[in-house]
């Protein structure tokens, strides 16, 4: 390609050249491309299709309408990840919002051990949710975790049993969610305040604003975009929420801590309940449709 | 722009803010960093002390024989062979993983910049909306595939996975990179005969170094960290790290060795915190880019 061509050389030649210049560019990306489309959306369609049919233990292509989508809104267990959803949801997200923003205000003051705090706030991004679930399941142990060290240090009646208790196992998940995603959404939203700029802030302070109200009135709305971008990433996050869950509860006690995406798993690795498995799916890839594609659509239309 | 806002009031008020604030933080901070204390501490404690003793208390006579124990004897179903064997399956699945997505990435990120063409918009907002989906509604067919491949419960299978699953991602951080370097060099280099890879190499290559480490940085946290297509596509000795600390953890046959389950908890999470302490500003930067898009 990067040979300079001899002066003479024949026009056909010269034409096959250009035009091989000219699909190159398509020649690179189209691999990823293919792959992309067969791999994710063809993938995709698959799983559809596989929602009307009733396949079993193993994929049967014979279509039966409705019958798994039937099947899969009477089911106890999926009434069960829906309220949970809904639970882990509004809690995971506002409270990882208000902790993320209250964080990033503190940080904000002029902090002057700023480049400590910051990283112990974000490490436990860095984790996998499968140790962070390891972790809490043994902090959160009732026997022996923060239960004992209460004991220990004189207050004989606390109880946390949470770990065990089926109304309140689904919180349990929450907290340890929370303590991996907040310092991320506190980085976010210290990212915003730091755009934000320092002139309009000023012009309040010598109306003679108190700070809180300057908070409450310009800066806070004024991050409005960080908003939308943390519920987009923390609802995206929460609908996908998997390892979390297998590793701190395994689903339990009982279907206590029962998720779509648990109940999507188990249905169809190991209930043999594929078509039901796979009309979950579809039901998650729906509700992760409906929030990512609007968002994405006006980010995309923005930038031209 | 650090603390665009002024303390309005003076004396002793603002100081009373000032302990008020720094004792706030330094709590918080405490929180966070609990369960990590809790983990280590555990680690080197001996299990006669995690059953007599505070979950908190620091180890009377911190030992390692956990942590060897993890490593090297633990049983993870029926093969009491430690933690070791899934440990390298995991290096072994992340680095093509990583060195071939993010080539890849790179090379897309280029096209879709610098070589645009009808559609191109089209096959990025695609490419993207790739990167959200939930992987429950590819499992079942990425399953059948795997096996018609002829690579179920391999690690090449792994790495084939987490290469077309972070395609998105990684053609996102340089699309995004590229979309800033100025098109007149690119223009110029062509009118002096630069080809296609030649501008790539020479020209956009050597500029890329920051959002290279970004997208590796990424790519290693996303696919060592990665759960549901290591238990969903492999199985006995292929699975990865995390999956083998789960099936440790969650056994429950015999007595359960919580000091062992937090020493294997430890090395799951060296790798990543280890990224994580080295390149925090590198991992921030990508955890963002890939939050805000476009």
């Amino acid at each position: 390609m990067t040979t300079i061509e001899p002066a003479t050389a024949s026009p056909p030649r010269r034409n096959f050249a250009d035009s091989l210049r000219g699909w190159l560019p398509k020649l690179v990306l189209a691999p990823s491309f293919a792959v992309i489309l067969l791999f994710v959306y063809g993938f995709i369609l698959w799983t559809v299709y596989l929602s009307f049919t009733n396949s079993r233990i193993l994929p049967v292509y014979k279509l039966v309408g409705f019958d798994a989508y039937v099947r899969l809104w009477s089911q106890p267990n999926w009434y069960m990840a829906m309220k949970n959803l809904a639970i882990f949801g509004v809690l995971y997200i506002g409270i990882c919002i208000s902790i993320g923003l209250g964080l990033a205000i503190l940080m904000d003051q002029r902090i002057r051990a700023e480049g400590i705090l910051r990283p112990i706030f974000l490490y436990p991004m860095a984790l996998s949710f499968v140790v962070t679930g390891t972790a809490w399941k043994w902090f959160l142990n009732p026997g022996l975790g923060i239960e004992n060290t209460m004991h220990n240090l004189g207050w004989e009646s606390f109880k946390f049993d949470w770990l065990v208790n089926p109304d309140m196992a689904i919180y349990t998940v929450v907290i340890a969610g929370v303590w991996q995603a907040s310092g991320f959404v506190m980085a976010m939203f210290l990212a915003g305040l730091r755009g934000i700029d320092g002139e309009i802030i000023k012009a309040a302070q010598i109306d003679g604003a108190p700070l809180t109200k300057i908070y409450r009135r310009i800066i806070i709305p004024m991050l409005r975009p960080v908003f939308l971008s943390a519920f987009i990433v923390l609802a995206h996050m929460a609908i996908k929420s998997y390892d979390l869950v297998i590793a701190l509860t395994g689903g339990g006690p009982g279907n206590a801590t029962e998720l779509p995406s648990t109940f999507m798993y188990s249905y169809t690795f190991t209930r043999s309940q594929m078509a039901v498995g796979s009309a979950s799916a579809v039901m998650m890839l729906m509700g992760i449709t409906a929030i990512i594609v609007p968002y994405l659509y006006s980010e995309l239309r923005e930038k031209r | 722009m650090s603390g665009a806002v002024q303390e309005t009031v003076s004396g002793g008020s603002a100081k009373t803010a000032r302990v008020v604030i720094y004792g706030l933080l330094i709590l918080l901070a405490a929180i966070y960093l609990l369960p990590l204390y809790v983990m280590l501490t555990t680690s080197l404690k001996s299990l006669d002390e995690i059953r007599g003793g505070d979950m908190l208390s620091l180890p009377s006579s911190p030992s390692i024989a956990a942590w060897t124990k993890a490593w090297g004897e633990a049983c993870i179903g029926v093969t009491c062979t430690g933690i070791k064997g899934y440990f390298w399956n995991s290096i072994k699945m992340v680095v093509p993983a990583v060195i071939i997505s993010t080539l890849l990435g790179a090379l897309n990120g280029y096209v879709l910049t610098k070589w645009r063409f009808p559609g191109h918009k089209i096959i990025f907002g695609m490419m993207l909306f790739a990167c959200f989906i939930p992987f429950q509604a590819v499992l079942i067919p990425m399953a059948r595939m795997l096996g018609m491949m002829g690579i179920a419960n391999t690690t090449t299978g792994l790495v084939f996975v987490h290469v077309i699953y972070g395609l998105g991602f990684t053609t996102l951080f340089f699309r995004n990179y590229y979309e800033a370097f100025p098109d007149e060099l690119i223009k110029a280099a062509m009118m002096d005969g630069a080809g296609f890879f030649r501008i790539f190499w020479r020209i956009l290559l050597p500029t890329s170094g920051p959002i290279i480490v970004v997208t590796v940085i990424y790519q290693f946290t996303n696919i060592w960290n990665d759960f549901l297509f290591g238990v969903s596509f492999s199985s006995g000795g292929s699975s990865p790290m995390t999956v083998a600390l789960n099936n440790l953890v969650a056994s429950s046959t015999g007595v359960k060795e919580y000091n062992v389950d937090m020493a294997a908890a430890v090395f799951a999470a060296l790798p990543t915190l280890f990224v994580y302490i080295v390149a925090g500003r590198y991992f921030v930067r990508g955890l963002m880019a890939g939050a805000v898009k476009g």
